[in-house]
């Protein structure tokens, strides 16, 4: 059975060097697709994926991921944007790695797509009034 | 061309004031130039909305039965310490107080959920707020401890009084470093991350007042959605700065103190804030008109975010080690664009102020001036200006020497 989901790997600082994504492919045959990836030397890297391919395969990738110490965060939740405490200051869409949270010049006013969001939660604390929810 | 704030009044009485925002009079002056501009229009309205951390209020809670003196002793809302070191039942609650019990940063950055600020918004959103107070008892005030609901509606009074508000400009914080740095102007990404700014440029009220000609003490304003006034300059008040040929300041320069009743204000305008790794504070909004009694004031509101600079400052090192080194300076026209270069490099940045509630505040106070609902008022006293002996000192420490 072939599968496709989108997730978020945290790497802890010691593995950003290492070829980890490069074995992902070449050892479990998956097709990934990066939506966005933000890597620091010396820092945590945040890398988005959408990682498709056998069921089996997946699973033992994800095992792979998680014995290199990549943190991952499946997408089974939600993130929804509290509009009554939104003030549209703009301060996510620096911390937004997918564009989900993306200002527009015109009205400048803070639009949240839904679709972009992969519920990676890194905007929930930095937004000054908590407009940002998790939902399970 | 010249007018009083008398005249312009009685024309808001007769409902034919023309009063336009902070935004729309830049249009309007570059079609009809400044002085047929300054012939038509009255006021100018500007707005402001971002987070402002020496902002607070002051409460007379009334009297229990039996009396406590709440002053001297411990008090707090919703967990949060209130000042009670002023006579029996009067408090002072900051918009950066924490409760004794928040982790703080002790695992780093803290998310600082709730403090003063969400206090002062519950508050004037009406809530039921928890009232705690230990006392010492004396033989006219006896009780020792009280805990009880209250609501702002039963309190004597409720007043805002935000000591500083509305900086005239403010710096662009970016982080050198190469570790993310939690700061009161929001997370700033390692090597240049991001570039994070907190004014409303062309909306905010001093920069269009830049040397503080119609704005003073006593100048009635909008303030959390209700009306106040301009009390006195604001702390760290400090006109003589870099200024641009136009007399606009390039770093942060005059301040404001507000003040208004607390029970006539909004919580859409009053919002706790929490800046993660820093604290807990208020987003306030403010609104001044400022009356065009010249062409030269008229110039002055037409600026626009092209020709406003503000400096761009490294908070991993000068800025906590007060040293005066800026990285540069940008415009806040390059700003709003959402990306700005900065030692080559390119940054996107973000808003800590909101733009489009700044607007909305502008547009607000304008309809409240066209409907007669605001008078502008004559200020008692001018704020301190340029070259008039105002310094922004440093703290100078003496050792103490047992
Ligand atoms: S940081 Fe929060 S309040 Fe500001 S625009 Fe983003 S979601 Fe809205
Ligand atoms: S959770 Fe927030 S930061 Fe993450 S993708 Fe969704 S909107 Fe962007």
């Amino acid at each position: 059975m072939a599968i496709s989901k989108r997730v978020v790997l945290h790497f802890p600082s010691r593995s950003v060097d290492q070829p980890i994504i490069y074995r992902l492919v070449r050892d479990y045959n998956l097709v990934l697709n990066i939506l966005k990836a933000s890597v620091t030397p010396k820092e945590e890297g945040i890398m988005v994926l959408e990682l498709s391919g056998a069921r089996a395969d997946y699973d033992k990738g994800i095992r792979y991921l998680q014995e290199a110490g990549v943190r991952i965060q499946s997408l089974g939740q939600d993130i929804m944007r509290n509009d009554a405490r939104c003030t549209h200051c703009g301060a996510c869409v620096v911390i937004c790695p997918t564009g989900a949270l993306a200002l527009d010049p015109k009205t400048r006013m803070v639009d949240f797509y839904e679709d972009k969001c992969t519920a990676c939660e890194l905007c929930v604390l930095p937004c000054p009034p908590r407009a940002m929810e998790v939902y399970f | 061309m010249i007018k009083t704030i008398a005249e312009i009044n009685e024309k808001i009485g007769r409902g034919q004031a023309v009063v336009v925002t902070a935004e729309e009079v830049i249009g309007l002056v570059a079609k009809k130039g400044v002085e047929r501009a300054a012939r038509e229009v009255d006021v100018v309205t500007t707005g402001t909305f971002g987070p402002m951390c020496s902002s607070g209020a002051y409460f007379n809670l009334g009297h229990s039965k039996p009396r406590i003196k709440v002053g001297g002793g411990r008090a707090y809302l919703n967990d949060v310490p209130v000042y009670t070191g002023i006579a029996a039942v009067d408090v002072f609650l900051g918009a950066t107080a924490i409760p004794d019990d928040d982790p703080r940063n002790r695992i780093h950055p803290g998310p600082f959920n709730y403090g003063g600020g969400h206090v002062i918004e519950e508050l004037v959103a009406g809530k039921d707020v928890r009232l705690v107070v230990s006392a010492y008892g004396t033989d006219c005030y006896p009780r020792k401890r009280l805990e009880t609901w209250i609501n702002i509606k039963d309190l004597n009074e409720a007043v805002l009084f935000n000591v500083r508000n509305a900086y005239q400009n403010y710096n662009v914080a970016v982080n050198l470093s190469d570790k993310t740095i939690y700061t009161y102007m929001g997370v700033l990404k390692p090597k240049l991350g991001n570039a994070n700014y907190c004014s409303a440029g062309q909306l905010s009220p001093l920069l269009n007042d830049p040397y503080y000609k119609t704005i003073g003490i006593g100048t009635r304003i909008f303030i959390g959605g209700g009306m106040g006034y301009v009390a006195w300059h604001g702390t760290q008040h400090n006109p003589d700065v870099l200024r641009s040929d136009d007399g606009v300041p390039r770093r942060g320069a005059g301040t404001l103190a507000v003040i208004g009743d607390l029970k006539q204000m909004n919580p859409r305008w009053l919002v706790g804030t929490s800046m993660l790794g820093y604290g807990s504070t208020l987003t306030v909004g403010i609104g001044v008109p400022i009356p065009i009694l010249s062409e030269e004031i008229l110039r002055y509101t037409a600026v626009k975010d092209e020709d406003i600079f503000a400096a761009i400052v490294d908070y991993s090192g000068s800025y906590p080690q007060m040293s005066p080194d800026v990285v540069g300076e940008v415009s806040y026209g390059e700003l709003k664009s959402g990306r700005i270069s900065v030692k080559g490099k390119e940054v996107p940045t973000a808003s800590l102020s909101s733009y489009p509630r700044a607007v909305e505040i502008a547009n607000m106070l304008k309809d409240w001036i066209i409907k007669g609902e605001f008078l502008l008022t004559e200020p008692v006293a001018p704020l301190p200006g340029v070259k008039e002996g105002i310094t922004f000192k440093p703290l100078k420490e003496r050792p103490i020497e047992e």
